[in-house]
């Protein structure tokens, strides 16, 4: 997936998917490439799961794909990190509260 | 929208240099747990509640600093004192459901003192989110964890 993106047109035909799906004409407008080339390049984002196009009559609509998963990938990360956050502060609260003479909570 | 569930199982384990019940104390008592079981910085916590028995809820929305809700929402299910806690729970975002989780601390006495931890959280994540803000949000943390992953590289 990174080696997709790595490269400044493919990136920037991503960055214009993400507000939404767009037609290859218009994904190319902005780039100083012929169409071939924005095709060549569509073709790598289509393989590497990304993106993914369909035609309806003429025109070529392309859409970025693995979204549902990315989400649920990014709240497990959060999850997983908020559960080491967590954890680390109970190791500070009981080595705080160790080192207080008085084992009862004050404040 | 699209549907979808990933499902995901993790585990931590972690040594602390107090006796179990010190530790179970810090699950159990709600002063104790409010002491470091806290939300991110710059957020405030709202419709807090805390009944720690088999069948009891605890409860926490956290509203962060752009007005997102989210809320925690968990129920005991299984409760050894000094060695098992656990809990479902589930988390939504603005009311939206995003995960239904069980989460099983398990408490043992180290063998040199002290007490072993090991936190294993089983979960489902559901889809629901796929609004252009996320799909923003979303491209813009890949675009990110590329420009890392390249940095990285020697």
């Amino acid at each position: 997936m990174f080696a997709a993106l790595a490269d400044t047109s493919r990136r920037s035909m991503v960055e214009r998917l993400s507000r939404g799906p767009a037609s290859v004409k218009e994904l190319a407008a902005p780039l100083p490439m012929s169409l071939p080339a924005v095709l060549q390049h569509l073709h790598v984002l289509e393989t590497s799961g990304l993106v993914r196009s369909e035609k309806v009559g003429r025109v070529r609509t392309c859409r970025l794909e693995p979204v549902a998963l990315q989400t649920a990938e990014r709240w497990i990360a959060d999850r997983r990190a908020g559960w080491v956050r967590h954890l680390d502060r109970l190791g500070e609260y009981l080595s705080n509260e160790a080192q207080s003479p008085n084992e009862k909570e004050t404040d | 929208m699209e549907r979808s569930a990933v499902h995901d199982t993790f585990s931590y384990d972690r040594h602390y240099d107090a006796k179990p019940e010190r530790v179970y104390r810090a699950f159990a008592d709600p002063g104790a747990k409010a002491r470091w079981f806290t939300g991110p910085p710059e957020s405030k916590q709202e419709d807090v509640s805390f009944d720690f028995r088999e069948g009891g809820k605890e409860t926490t929305t956290t509203i962060i600093g752009d007005g997102t809700r989210f809320a925690f929402i968990a129920t005991y299910t299984d409760i050894v004192p000094d060695e098992r806690i656990v809990y479902t729970y589930e988390m939504t975002m603005n009311g939206q459901r995003i995960s239904v989780s069980i989460a099983t601390i398990e408490l043992r006495a180290g063998a040199a003192g002290g007490t072993d931890l090991v936190l294993t959280e089983q979960g489902v994540y559901f889809d629901g989110l796929d609004q252009p803000q996320f799909r923003r949000e979303g491209t813009q943390q890949l675009l990110a964890a590329l420009e890392a992953s390249l940095t990285e590289e020697p």
